[in-house]
């Protein structure tokens, strides 16, 4: 990203993710420590009421996260919300993307989703960044 | 423990304080586990060539630390609310600045709502938490859980 290059209706360059594993959700709830049991223990899913256990919301964010590092160095992150709109099942092949809404004042605002390949929406949230250069950290 | 019989009693009750750190071991896991390739997640090195301290938390990071917080049930059990039932509603990230592997960083939770909607069917707990390093501020990280109302067995 370059700060002069940004303007509202830019996008930024989408990430596909391969598909959701179970393997991926045991291995991000050790990573990222979150060991609820409804996200790998199929017993536990079904005595919820499930069918099968579904990913951990942060999994999609840490995605989107992503996204958004690799088009602005970290540094320049003022803020990161999410709100989850649907359960990610297993399988599933989240796609990240987002989209320039606003640049005012030095920060940008960027409208942020996660979207699966049957076109559920699993996450819509912003990001601001800021477009002035700062000393690193 | 009993339930309480006003809930919302528990908006602005401050919940323990607590230190964590993140260290660069769990980071370079972490980022392999979510596919981040760029070696500044992973490589000191890296890290310090792009100007931080230390592997940076990447954005999410922070909320991995939050769940070391002591006894994170005990709010839910006075809200008679079982595990099973809470999703993830939203979460908000407000930076100061980027944490790095190794700092010392303090974290102090408290609630900051309870609403309920669908007559009580829906109900929602916002978590506010403040972290520090060396008493200046790092970030703010905004929890909101909701808890549906199932039929457990």
């Amino acid at each position: 990203m370059t700060t002069t290059s940004v303007a509202p209706g830019q996008e930024l360059p989408e990430l596909a993710l391969p598909p959701v594993s179970r393997t991926t959700l045991a291995l991000f709830a050790g990573a990222s420590g979150d060991h609820n049991p409804i996200h790998i223990d199929l017993d536990n899913a079904r005595s919820a009421g499930l069918d099968d256990v579904f990913a951990h919301g942060m999994l999609s964010m840490a995605y989107l996260g992503r996204l958004v590092t690799r088009w602005c160095p970290q540094a320049r992150l003022r803020s990161f919300r999410t709100r989850f709109t649907a359960i990610t099942p297993v399988h599933a092949r989240p796609v990240c993307t987002g989209v320039v809404r606003d640049v005012n004042g030095g920060e940008a605002t960027v409208d942020l989703t996660v979207a699966l390949e049957d076109g559920t929406v699993t996450l819509r949230g912003t990001a601001t960044v800021s477009l002035v250069q700062e000393g690193t950290v | 423990m009993a339930v309480l019989a006003d809930p919302r009693s528990v908006i602005g009750r401050k919940l323990p304080g607590f230190t964590a750190v993140a260290e660069r071991g769990r980071l370079a896991f972490f980022a392999r586990v979510i596919g981040e390739d760029d070696p500044v997640y992973r490589d000191v090195t890296a890290a310090r060539t792009a100007g931080f301290r230390d592997i940076p938390l990447p954005p999410t990071f922070l909320f991995s630390l939050e769940l070391e917080r002591p006894d994170p049930r005990a709010i839910l059990a006075e809200l008679g609310i079982d595990m099973r039932e809470v999703l993830h509603g939203e979460q908000e990230f407000r930076y100061h600045r980027v944490a790095c592997a190794g700092e010392e960083l303090r974290f102090e939770p408290r609630i900051a709502d309870y609403y309920e909607k669908k007559g009580g069917a829906l109900r929602f707990l916002v978590r506010e938490t403040e972290v520090t390093a060396d008493g200046e501020p790092v970030a703010v990280l905004v929890n909101t859980l909701v808890a549906r109302r199932l039929e457990l067995s």
